[in-house]
């Protein structure tokens, strides 16, 4: 069973809006989206897209504000001809926190 | 023999599982029923018809005194359970009566959730849970103010029911859309707008701190911003929990419920549970329909007949009068999903269907229920709807009908509309030449002048001419905003102040937007026309902006960030330049470099340093220099008289009076000035937005040049005489571009649409337009001349912006 780890409040991300949780092994960004759920995804597809937490959003997507790819928050898939995926992580919302999946920072918590 | 069953709970639940047993086998159990609420089972679903006074309690009533007794129920209402013995199978009830029993079944529902904030427990502060609360909502009338807090299902039903009683209510909803479980965005807007129509005040993404009392009575609740909601009564409508917590104490499995499993059996294989207190397969149960079936497999429980729970797409309405809405199934976006929408502006309504594989999966509704059955049972039996896609969204009635009418946002206005600025004609007057005869676009210019001058009313025209003429016109190909929308961004614009609208949403449902929420094309074009045609009010969408404006600083390659200080004229001091050199000391500012607008760059830094470095640079009185901004950004001067043995006017002083006066604006695209002090032209005022050559004899000012992916020499728009004329037209020149070009073109491109001999007429020919242009910009810049670094490093603005939300690094290194 997957094992999480509380992050912050639903109301610390505002509707629309992108926050990054910092890990050993890059930033994570945790988006929030009009349809009120919340996705994590990694911040940088290296050489190819990135920092996504300042894209804008739109529905379940958002747009890369560098090169204008857009990514699917839920499968980390970039949609249309550009091809390439970010990394997805499991979180979810339980009584107004958010809780990320602990294996998306799992060295920090193995070395604690 | 007659077995004993003792029901713990009178609910809807454990009252239809009785029902069932009693019709299917009246002898085989002896029933005892307990209830904490003193009286037996009642309709709770239909207590917001009570409140609302569309019906009373005594027509809610399911299960009379009578019934009860006819049916031999030993009823023991307003007792609790105390206890059970499990290994001696007996109940013990509060007064220390023991009852044995041979069967248990749970039905002890849920408890509100009660969010523990200072001043939750004053007098004044209920949940929405039984007939008590409904009782006291009902006591309020007309002088008094209510809040709730929640905008789901419940809270607005209690919202709309103490209004309708004349009550000042205000819903606080932490999300940022009205019943976000059930709607999306545009379906929550709708709700949103009917609420309001309904004197109700609605606050979306506001955060509950506390709740303020008098002599132990409830006086408000304050907001984390400091708002203070003043209020006689406050209800709390934020979710249920089960009740689990007597299964607890006597040892059954329980998880976030009453862990039961297909045949409602509970760890204890002679307890039953059911209702809200369970938990089935990791789901637990707020809505009635799940709960009448685990009714009826409890019944054949109990009666050793074999059934199974199995849970099924629920849907969910919302009981309010005018409100009508339908939700069902999942209608997130995801990558093998399809959007089916359908908007009708002139009658509020939004239909959504999700499909995956050729079903339908998803589906939301406002305004328009009449076929959510019929969608919901194509939902329910997962049909192939291949057949009927294209016009599956008009429902059951409209199989083989028309597709989509992309002119209805046009029909919808009303006669007095107008549709031509420049000339003042209205939809009603261009109707009228229409059926006078006038059926082509250029008939039309020329009878009734609409779309005649500037042309960027030319679509909606043209859309006229399709509505009034029907299949008898042919409509062009348009140049659409953007792939969500039918309407050209001249249309937008133009119906945004038509019909007065004013958020993205509001936008999206009354011009029949395509897409659920638009797209990154759409969105930043909209939040513009909104800034600008309604200054002064609250419709800037942060979220709907650029990176670049939402942190008021220039994202780079590597994610860093580039910082400009304003510099009015390109002019400078020896103290502003050290706390310059201050803070790239500071924040270890990797480059610092004088860019060509005569400002200097600091590049390099990170987003968290930003509010720090913002507030050293504020420290020594400079603000943004918005180098990031569609909108003004540096106003070039060479030092004219004050230095210069050829300057022939004071070109720094007029520089700085005109970067003072357009500072902070907001345009369709970047918008770059420079003042020269004679023709030799050492600012480059010949290729830049608009540029100021100073002459013995006044001030030539050109407008419309570029020096960037298009090379384009300003054209000469007028020589003025005085420098207050320079700054006048100037502005007024600034708001006709602000005003009328379309998001993201340079003046240049939109001179090209609409001419330089319609923009002298605006400016130069007509001298009160000319003035009537500039009040209306100074108007609007002292909505929008904030400093936003100030706003940012000293009052917290958009802190999130700036912090990560958790950091693990440092953990793991402690």
């Amino acid at each position: 069973m997957t094992d999480f780890i509380d992050i912050g409040s639903v109301t610390d991300i505002p509707v629309q809006g992108a926050r990054l949780v910092r890990t050993q092994h890059g930033d994570i960004a945790i988006f929030h989206t009009a349809s009120g759920k919340f996705y994590a995804v990694d911040e940088y597809l290296p050489g190819k897209a990135g920092p996504l937490s300042n894209g804008i959003q739109h529905g379940e997507k958002v747009t890369d504000p560098m090169r204008n790819w857009v990514f699917d928050l839920a499968t980390g898939e970039a949609q249309g001809a550009d091809e390439g995926c970010v990394g997805t992580y499991e979180m979810k919302v339980e009584e107004g926190r958010l809780l990320l999946s602990r294996d998306a920072i799992a060295n920090q918590v193995a070395a604690e | 023999m007659t077995q004993k069953l003792i029901i713990i709970g009178a609910g809807m639940a454990t009252g239809r599982a009785l029902e069932q047993l009693i019709e299917t086998a009246p002898d085989a159990y002896d029933v005892t029923l307990f209830n904490a609420e003193p009286r037996g089972n009642y309709n709770r679903i239909m207590l917001s018809p009570v409140l609302s006074g569309d019906k009373t309690y005594a027509e809610i009533v399911t299960h009379s005194a009578e019934w009860y007794e006819e049916n031999g129920v030993t009823c023991r209402f307003g007792e609790r359970v105390a206890n059970v013995d499990r290994d001696r199978k007996v109940v013990v009830a509060e007064n220390g009566d023991e009852l044995p029993y041979d069967k248990l079944m749970f039905g002890t529902g849920s408890n509100p959730f009660i969010i523990p904030m200072p001043g939750h427990d004053l007098d004044g502060v209920i949940a929405y849970r039984d007939l008590e609360d409904t009782e006291l909502m009902m006591s309020m009338g007309d002088s008094n103010k209510v809040v709730v807090i929640g905008g789901g299902l419940l809270g607005l039903e209690a919202a709309a029911g103490m209004a309708a009683r004349g009550v000042d209510v205000t819903v606080v909803h932490i999300m940022g859309h009205l019943m976000e479980r059930q709607l999306d965005e545009a379906a929550g807007y709708l709700l949103r707008k009917a609420l309001v129509d309904k004197g109700i005040t609605v606050r979306c993404q506001a955060n509950s701190k506390q709740i303020l009392g008098e002599n132990g009575k409830v006086r408000a609740l304050q907001l984390d911003d400091g708002t203070e909601l003043p209020c006689d009564l406050l209800v709390m409508a934020v979710g249920i929990r089960p009740n689990v917590k007597l299964a607890q104490d006597i040892g059954l499995a329980v998880g976030k419920g009453i862990h039961v499993d297909d045949q409602m059996l509970t760890s204890d294989p002679d307890i039953l549970a059911v209702g809200e207190c369970v938990e089935h397969d990791g789901a637990i149960f707020g809505l009635v329909a799940p709960l009448y079936d685990q009714a009826k497999v409890a019944a054949k429980t109990l009666l050793d007949e074999p059934a199974t729970f199995v849970q099924k797409e629920i849907s969910t309405k919302l009981k309010v009068t005018g409100c009508d809405l339908f939700s069902a199934g999942d209608f997130a976006e995801g990558e093998d999903r399809e959007d089916i929408v359908f908007r009708d502006p002139a009658r509020g309504v939004y239909r959504r269907l999700v499909l995956q594989n050729n079903t339908i999966i998803g589906a939301v509704m406002y305004g328009d229920t009449a076929d959510s059955n019929w969608f919901f049972g194509l939902i329910k039996d997962a049909t192939d709807v291949s057949d009927m896609r294209e016009t599956l969204i008009f429902g059951p009635a409209y199989q083989g009908g028309t597709p989509m009418d992309p002119l209805a946002a046009v029909a919808a206005l009303p006669d007095d509309a107008e549709i031509c600025g420049c000339n003042g004609i209205s939809k009603g007057q261009i109707v009228a030449a229409i059926n006078a005869g006038a059926d082509t676009l250029d008939a039309v210019k020329a009878t009734s002048k609409a779309g005649s001058s500037c042309g960027s009313c030319v679509g909606l025209v043209t859309q006229v001419l399709g509505i009034t003429l029907g299949d008898d016109f042919k409509m062009p190909e348009i140049e659409t905003i953007c792939k969500c929308s039918d309407l050209s961004h001249d249309d937008v614009r133009k119906l945004i102040i038509a019909k007065e609208l004013k958020s993205i949403p509001q936008i999206m449902q009354e011009l029949d937007w395509t897409s659920p929420g638009g797209c990154h094309v759409c969105r930043p074009a909209l939040n513009y026309y909104l800034v600008c045609a309604w200054p002064g009010e609250e419709v800037d969408d942060g979220k709907s902006r650029f990176i670049n404006e939402r942190v008021h600083a220039n994202i780079q390659k590597d994610g860093t960030y580039s910082v400009v200080p304003r510099m009015l004229g390109g002019i400078t001091t020896p103290d502003e330049l050290r706390a310059i050199a201050d803070a790239a000391d500071k924040f270890n500012v990797p480059t610092v470099k004088v860019t060509g607008g005569q400002r200097i760059d600091l590049l390099g830094i990170k987003k968290e340093d930003l509010p720090a470095i913002w507030y050293d640079l504020g420290e020594a009185g400079m603000m943004s220099g918005q180098a990031y901004a569609k909108g003004l950004r540096t106003v070039k001067t060479c030092v004219g008289t004050d230095h210069c043995r050829f300057g022939t006017q004071d070109s720094t002083g007029l520089g700085i009076k005109i970067e003072s006066a357009m500072w902070g604006a907001w345009s369709p695209h970047k918008f770059k000035l420079a003042v020269s002090g004679c023709p030799r032209n050492c600012a480059e005022s010949t290729c830049k937005d608009l540029g100021i050559i100073c002459v013995d004899s006044g001030y030539q000012i050109l407008v419309g040049g570029a020096a960037g992916l298009d090379l384009l020499e300003a054209e000469m728009l007028v020589t003025v005489a005085t420098e207050q004329e320079a700054i006048d037209v100037s502005c007024a020149f600034y708001q006709l571009y602000r005003e009328g070009a379309q998001y993201l073109h340079r003046p240049y491109k939109w001179i090209a649409k609409v001419g330089l001999d319609w923009v002298k007429e605006q400016i130069v020919d007509d001298p009160e337009n000319c003035a009537a242009l500039a009040e209306r910009f100074r108007y609007s810049q002292q909505f929008y001349q904030v400093d936003p670094w100030a706003e940012r490093a000293r009052k917290g603005v958009d802190a999130h912006e700036f912090t990560p939300l958790a950091d693990f690094t440092k953990v793991a290194a402690e």
